[in-house]
C-alpha cells in the first residue's frame, strides 16, 4: 500500500503514570506517531521501527513541510520494508523533541515549559512506554523490531525485557554498550550545550532563546563520529574555500565549512531541543542491559526468544563491527536464532542509512523471512 | 552430469552421516543449500558461516542462520563452546583456508564430529598433467590455473590422514568418489591414485 502523502503524525495519550527507572515518574505523557501501510486482520505484520539519537516519528513518505522521512530509501511500496506487505510503526522516542512529552512539553504540575525538570529516561522506560503503543493497535507480537544505531540498542532492550512480544529483532549498526570512548564525546557534546551562556541551566525556552552555539558544537561533534576517516578523506581531503591558505581563523577548510553547516542546521532550522540532547545522549550512556544480569550480555540475552539479524558497517568506528560481534556472540551462547552480515562500506556510521546493494540484499533477504514467519502465524489462525 | 546432480549426490552422501535432529555448523555454506537440504530431509538446526558478502545474501534468501565472516581472522572457539555441535561439515574449503591444521583443531574443538570433503590432488590425472605435460593439473574437479587458483593447500588423501595421525584425529569413516560423487571398484582399492574427492568423517581421539 502506497504511503499517504503528506504523513500525518499522531498522538497516543497515555493517563496512567509511568514508573521510571531512575526511581522518578511520569504522571501522563503522549507519544507521536506515525504509521503506514496497513494493519492485517490477525494483527500479524506490524512492525514497530526505532529511531536513532536526533531521529523522530517521521520514519518515511513526506510530511507537511515537504520533508522526506529519515529513512525512507528504505520503507515504502515495494521497498526493504515494504509497506504492501507490513504495517510500519514508529514514534518519538519519550524526552523527544518532535511530539512526543519531553523538554519542550509543559509539565501539568506546574503549568510551565518541562526544560531540565523532564525526568531523564532511559532506553528500558522508551520501551515500555512503546509497548503501549502496542497495546493500542492490539498487536500481540510485532513481526519485527527495527532499528540502527541507538534504535539498535532499543530493539535489543524490547528482545530482553518483553520476549514473547518481539518474534524478529533487527539490530543495525548497535552496540550492547557503550565504550568509554563513545561516553567521553558525549560528554564533551553535552559540556558544550551547558557551558553555552544562553543555556541558563536548561531553562532557555522561559528566556526565550536557545544554546545555538553549544548545540552546533555538539552535532559538529557528534557528525564527525558518524563519518570515516576515509569517507572525509575521499568527499573533502584538504579542499580548500577559497583556493588557497588565509592565514587566519575563519573557515578555510572545505571540512570545517561542511561541519559548520551540518551543526548550525542542526541547532537552528531543525530546531532541535538542546535538553533533549542531554537527554537522549545520557540514554546512550546509561544503556548497559547485562547491568541487570551480572554484567553478563549472554545472560541478559538468555531472556530473547525473538529471531535476530545484526547488521555492522566495516568503516563505523563509533559502533565498530567488534561490537556487533559481540551481540552475535551473546546469542549464539544462547543457541538463537541468528544472522549477522558485515557490510563493506565507507560511509562510517551514518551507512545504515545510506544505499548499498550488499546491505539492501542482506536486508530484503531476511525481511522475506519475517514475511514468510508473518504468513505462518496467520496461517495458524 | 549437472552441476545440481553433483551437489546433490555430496548431500547425500553427507547425510548418510548425520543423525536426525542434530546441532550443525556448515563451515563455508555458500548459499546454504546443504543446510537447507539437512533441515528439510533431518530436521538438524544450527548455523552457516561465510565469508563471501553475495553468497551470506542467498544464505539469507534461503532462510537459514548465516554469520558472516573470516575464518582466517576469527577462531571459531570466539564463538562456540567446546562440542557446541553434533557435527562441524566443511565442503570443498579445507584446501581455501590459511592454516588447514589451525582450523581443524578448532573444528574438532567446536564439534563432536566433522564432516570434511576436499579434492585429491593425488589423483593420477593431476600426477599425469605434472609428470608428462609439467603443467600444475588444471582439472574438473581442479578446474584453475596456478596463479588464480584459490586452492592455496592443496593436498592428497595420504597427506590428509597423515595429519590425522600426526594430530591424533580418528578417522571414523571416508568415501571416496570421483567428481561425480560416484564411487568404484577402483577407487575403493586405489583410493589416492583413482578417487577424486573424499569425504571424511573425523573426530577427537
Amino acid at each position: 500500500m502506497s504511503i499517504t502523502n503528506p504523513t500525518v503524525t499522531h498522538y497516543l495519550a497515555v493517563n496512567q503514570p509511568l514508573q521510571l527507572t531512575s526511581g522518578a515518574t511520569l504522571p501522563e505523557y503522549e507519544l507521536a506517531y506515525e504509521t503506514y501501510g496497513q494493519l492485517n486482520e490477525d494483527k500479524s505484520n506490524a512492525i514497530l521501527i526505532c529511531h536513532a539519537l536526533s531521529g523522530d516519528q517521521h520514519v518515511a513518505g513526506i510530511d507537511a513541510d515537504g520533508k522526506k522521512g529519515w529513512w525512507d530509501g528504505y520503507i515504502g511500496p515495494g521497498k526493504v520494508i515494504d509497506t504492501d506487505k507490513f504495517f510500519v510503526v514508529c514514534s518519538n522516542n519519550l524526552g523527544g523533541c518532535r511530539g512526543s512529552t519531553g523538554p519542550t512539553s509543559i509539565n501539568p504540575q506546574s503549568g510551565k515549559v518541562y526544560g531540565p525538570d523532564f525526568p531523564i529516561v532511559t532506553c528500558k522506560d522508551w520501551v515500555q512506554s512503546q509497548n503501549l503503543l502496542r497495546e493500542h493497535f492490539d498487536v500481540e507480537q510485532w513481526a519485527a523490531l527495527i532499528g540502527g544505531s541507538m534504535g539498535g540498542m532499543q530493539v535489543l532492550q524490547w528482545a530482553i525485557d518483553f520476549p514473547d512480544k518481539v518474534r524478529h529483532a533487527i539490530v543495525i549498526a548497535a552496540a550492547p554498550k557503550l565504550s568509554a570512548q563513545n561516553i567521553a564525546f558525549n560528554e564533551v557534546a553535552r559540556r558544550a550545550i551547558m557551558s553555552d551562556p544562553d543555556f541558563h541551566d536548561g531553562r532557555f525556552i522561559e528566556h526565550d532563546t536557545t544554546p545555538k552555539r553549544g548545540l552546533t558544537l555538539a552535532r559538529m561533534l557528534g557528525h564527525l563520529t558518524y563519518l570515516s576517516d576515509d569517507m572525509m578523506g575521499v568527499k573533502f581531503g584538504r579542499e580548500l574555500r577559497e583556493g588557497k591558505l588565509q592565514y587566519n581563523y575563519e573557515v578555510e577548510f572545505q571540512v570545517e565549512s561542511y561541519l559548520r553547516y551540518q551543526g548550525e542546521k542542526f541547532a537552528t532550522k531543525q530546531n532541535f531541543d538542546a535538553n533533549t540532547y542531554l537527554l537522549m545522549t545520557k540514554a546512550l550512556d546509561y544503556f548497559d542491559p547485562a547491568a541487570d544480569f551480572e554484567h553478563d550480555l549472554s545472560k541478559a540475552l538468555a531472556q530473547a526468544t525473538a529471531k535476530f539479524l545484526v547488521v555492522s558497517f566495516t568503516s563505523d568506528w563509533r559502533f565498530s563491527p567488534q561490537r556487533s560481534h559481540e551481540i552475535v556472540k551473546a546469542l549464539l551462547d544462547n543457541d538463537a536464532d541468528v544472522s549477522y552480515a558485515e557490510v563493506k562500506s565507507e560511509h562510517g556510521h551514518d551507512a545504515f542509512l545510506l544505499p548499498n546493494p550488499h546491505y539492501e540484499g542482506v536486508f530484503r533477504n531476511y525481511m522475506e523471512r519475517v514475511h514468510r514467519d508473518t504468513l505462518a502465524v496467520e496461517a495458524q489462525k | 552430469m549437472s552441476q545440481g546432480k553433483i551437489i546433490s549426490n555430496e548431500f547425500k552422501l553427507i547425510s548418510n552421516w548425520i543423525q536426525p535432529d542434530s546441532r550443525v555448523l556448515d563451515l563455508g555454506c555458500g548459499d546454504g543449500e546443504l543446510l537447507n537440504y539437512l533441515i528439510k530431509t533431518h530436521n538438524v538446526n544450527g548455523y552457516g558461516m561465510e565469508l563471501d558478502p553475495d553468497k551470506t545474501t542467498q544464505a539469507l534468501g534461503n532462510g537459514i542462520n548465516v554469520i558472516q565472516t573470516d575464518l582466517n581472522s576469527y577462531d571459531l572457539t570466539y564463538y562456540f563452546d567446546e562440542d557446541s555441535f553434533d557435527y562441524v561439515i566443511m565442503t570443498q574449503a579445507l584446501q581455501v583456508v590459511s592454516r588447514p591444521d589451525e582450523l581443524l583443531e578448532e573444528m574438532l574443538s567446536i564439534g563432536k564430529n566433522c564432516i570434511i570433503t576436499f579434492p585429491n590432488f593425488g589423483h593420477w590425472r593431476n600426477r599425469a598433467q605434472l609428470m608428462f605435460g609439467g603443467t600444475m593439473p588444471e582439472t574438473e574437479t581442479l578446474p584453475y590455473h596456478w596463479f588464480d587458483t584459490p586452492n592455496i593447500h592443496m593436498c592428497t588423501f595420504k597427506d590428509f590422514e597423515k595429519l590425522c595421525d600426526d594430530k591424533h584425529i580418528k578417522v571414523v569413516a571416508r568415501t571416496v568418489v570421483n567428481s561425480e560423487h560416484e564411487s568404484s571398484l577402483g577407487m575403493r582399492i586405489a583410493p589416492n591414485l583413482l578417487g577424486e574427492v573424499a569425504l571424511y568423517q573425523i573426530r577427537k581421539k
